[in-house]
């Protein structure tokens, strides 16, 4: 442990040959010191920002919106923007503005949910064939392989097209089609997390193996997994726009990023009605670039060997 | 080389295998059939040609018999009959391939010609305004889904300043020239090529950079070699090597945003016709479709780990 000789007196005195320092108290925590590191990355501090600032409005939509999202106004369709409706409204009279934030809940926590389903699948399929290895590590990795082999996309569209359409049938086939990336990472980490000291010193104490899997190791792949994460919550927000687009995602009146942009597959939509489908194109474009400026700062601050 | 890819082709068999098991799984345990498609409170069917119209299909044996009698036909050559109008698997695909390998091809091909260059111009300049300009740009490039920059695309250059069609493969009137197909592929490769320009650009730039700091360049710069010299014959053939493993990864996701183009360009290709096969739940449509796509990445797979020996002269397979 530290030298308790030092105190907070001769930290700043000039160095005596001989003498002993508290080095530790001086250096940051690792943690501390990558936060320091992503706060020092511009462009992602700027990002998170803003994405703050759209989870803020979809957060609290039913008090920013300016009429009920499904609310039909029939005096004023197909209106361009306007001080009654900043966003304009699509052809049955329903306030884009209003759609715009509430596609901005569904969108994201589509993403978040979808992500966490994946991450905790991934989690537990990598830590048991990475600590476990053999027969395990065999069968439940060549499985991943054969996943991962074949897009996945293509899947998730035919069952989309399949269930009943909801929102949870999206978060639930995105969720458990994502995995075998956060397998494939975390198989990794536990292969070479497992032959370090702490762990034999666990498994010689006598703890038993659940205990070592998820207290001792787990913590330690949190760090390379932070990026991995944020850039699959903003995959999945685009999957989720891209299945709606097809008309297989999130069922109206529910609106979303996705089923808004549906309407530009209208012809007559695209060139007369641009207001209806530019506000989600741009959120979408928008939350997508914020989600991986973010996720390139985490990666950044988290890498030892760059320097920033 | 030629016995790395028998072996690399027969390891590839049982994947495909276990594709197409999980495939047909899930599509028959989802509730519904292509029965329940042609179903409507218009057609008023009865529950008992209901079922007529499921044995014929085959649809009241067990998944599993299914399955087998379907991978049984496949190994002798035969894909079956769409569900939806009878026509056969085989020809249906084979009519729409073509124009999605076009689609797909071209956009691989913009991507690579532009994205590659882009990225040894910016590392060569790293820092510099134009650097800092072409990243941002490419930031925003691999941020649009193909059907957002679809979307804008079609809007900006069909619509508004009217430089090319708005959609198809073709005039409708008369057979095209090669200018005119040219014209209607122009937009929807260039489009989907995008996010892959922005992707290849970033991917050499950083190669490049990790190979320009490597002591042998500075070796060669000692030497006294020209810049010139050192980029094109030291750095590049060096640099491009990952490049290539990234370009082939990457096919599998051109070929997903080939849907959404397809979709929005009506582009007659693989893409429509599988949302077609999806909605109606026709499986040996479905089955085949996914048979071809899973049999072209895997293929896609072995051709990317073959040009890496080929462009590598230190791997070899042996």
């Amino acid at each position: 442990m530290t030298n308790t000789l030092s105190d907070k007196a001769d930290r700043g005195a000039p160095m005596l040959p001989g003498t002993v320092h508290r080095i530790e108290s001086a250096a940051e925590s690792p943690t501390r010191r990558t936060i320091n590191r992503f706060l020092r990355h511009r462009l992602a501090l700027g990002a998170v920002f803003v994405l703050a600032t759209i989870a803020l409005f979809a957060l609290f939509a039913p008090v920013v919106e300016r009429y009920p999202y499904e609310e039909i106004d029939l005096r004023a369709r197909a209106t361009g923007p306007t001080m009654e409706h900043w966003f304009g409204t699509d052809r049955v009279g329903r306030d884009i503005w209003s759609r715009t934030i509430h596609g901005a809940r569904v969108s994201l926590i589509v993403g978040i949910m979808a992500t966490a389903i994946s991450t905790t699948i991934g989690l537990v399929f990598g830590a048991l064939a990475g600590y476990y290895g053999g027969w395990v590590d065999m069968v439940i990795m060549r499985f991943t392989d054969v996943v991962m082999t074949f897009p996945s996309i293509v899947i998730m569209l035919t069952l989309a097209a399949m269930l009943p359409r909801t929102v949870w049938t999206i978060v639930f086939i995105i969720g458990l089609l994502s995995w075998p990336k956060f397998a494939r990472l975390v198989h990794g980490q536990f292969l070479s997390l497992r032959e370090q000291e702490y762990v034999v010193a666990a498994r010689t104490l006598g703890i038993p193996n659940r205990r070592i899997i998820f207290v001792h190791i787990l913590p330690n792949v949190f760090a390379p997994l932070v990026a991995l994460v944020t850039f699959s919550v903003g995959e999945a927000i685009l999957i989720e726009a891209g299945l709606s687009f097809l008309g297989l995602g999130v069922p109206p009146p529910t609106p979303s990023w996705g089923n808004m942009l549906e309407a530009a597959r209208n012809l007559e939509i695209l060139r007369d009605l641009p207001w209806m489908w530019i506000p989600p194109a741009i959120m979408t474009v928008l939350t997508i670039l914020c989600v991986n400026f973010i996720g390139d700062g985490m990666r950044d601050a988290i890498d030892p060997r760059l320097v920033l | 080389m030629f016995k790395y890819l028998i072996r690399r082709l027969l390891f590839s068999l049982p994947v495909l295998l276990a594709i197409t098991i999980i495939v047909f799984a899930l599509v028959e345990l989802a509730p519904g059939d292509v029965v329940d498609y042609f179903r409507s409170p218009e057609t008023q069917m009865t529950e008992e040609s209901a079922a007529q119209l499921r044995a014929r299909f085959g649809l009241d044996q067990p998944v599993p018999v299914r399955y087998l009698n379907w991978l049984g036909s496949v190994l002798q050559g035969d894909l079956g009959y769409r569900f939806v109008d009878g026509r056969p698997v085989a020809q249906v695909i084979g009519q729409r391939l073509g124009a999605t390998t076009l689609l797909v091809g071209s956009a691989l091909v913009i991507g690579i010609v532009i994205g590659v260059p882009l990225g040894v111009f910016t590392s060569l300049r790293q820092y510099s305004s134009w650097d800092f300009f072409l990243t941002g740009v490419s930031f925003l490039g691999i941020s649009m889904p193909a059907f957002i920059a679809g979307i804008f695309g079609l809007y900006v250059f069909a619509i508004k300043l009217n430089l090319f069609p708005t959609g198809g493969m073709r005039p409708v009137d008369h057979a095209p020239s090669l200018f005119e197909s040219l014209h209607y592929l122009a937009l929807p490769a260039f489009i989907l090529g995008l996010q892959h320009i922005a992707q290849y650009m970033r991917y050499t730039r950083f190669s490049m950079l990790e190979v320009i700091r490597s002591d042998y360049v500075t070796t060669a710069r000692a030497k006294g070699l020209t810049e010139q010299a050192i980029t094109w014959r030291h750095v590049v053939r060096n640099a491009i090597l990952p490049v290539v493993t990234v370009i082939g990864f990457s096919i599998p996701g051109l070929v997903v945003g080939a849907v959404f183009t397809e979709t929005i360009f009506s582009w007659p290709g693989m893409g429509t016709l599988y949302l077609d096969a999806v909605r109606g739940r026709d499986v040996p449509l479905l089955m085949g479709m996914n048979l071809v796509i899973a049999a072209a990445v895997l293929l896609v797979n072995i051709a990317t780990d073959l040009a890496y020996a080929v462009v590598d002269p230190r791997i070899r397979y042996d």
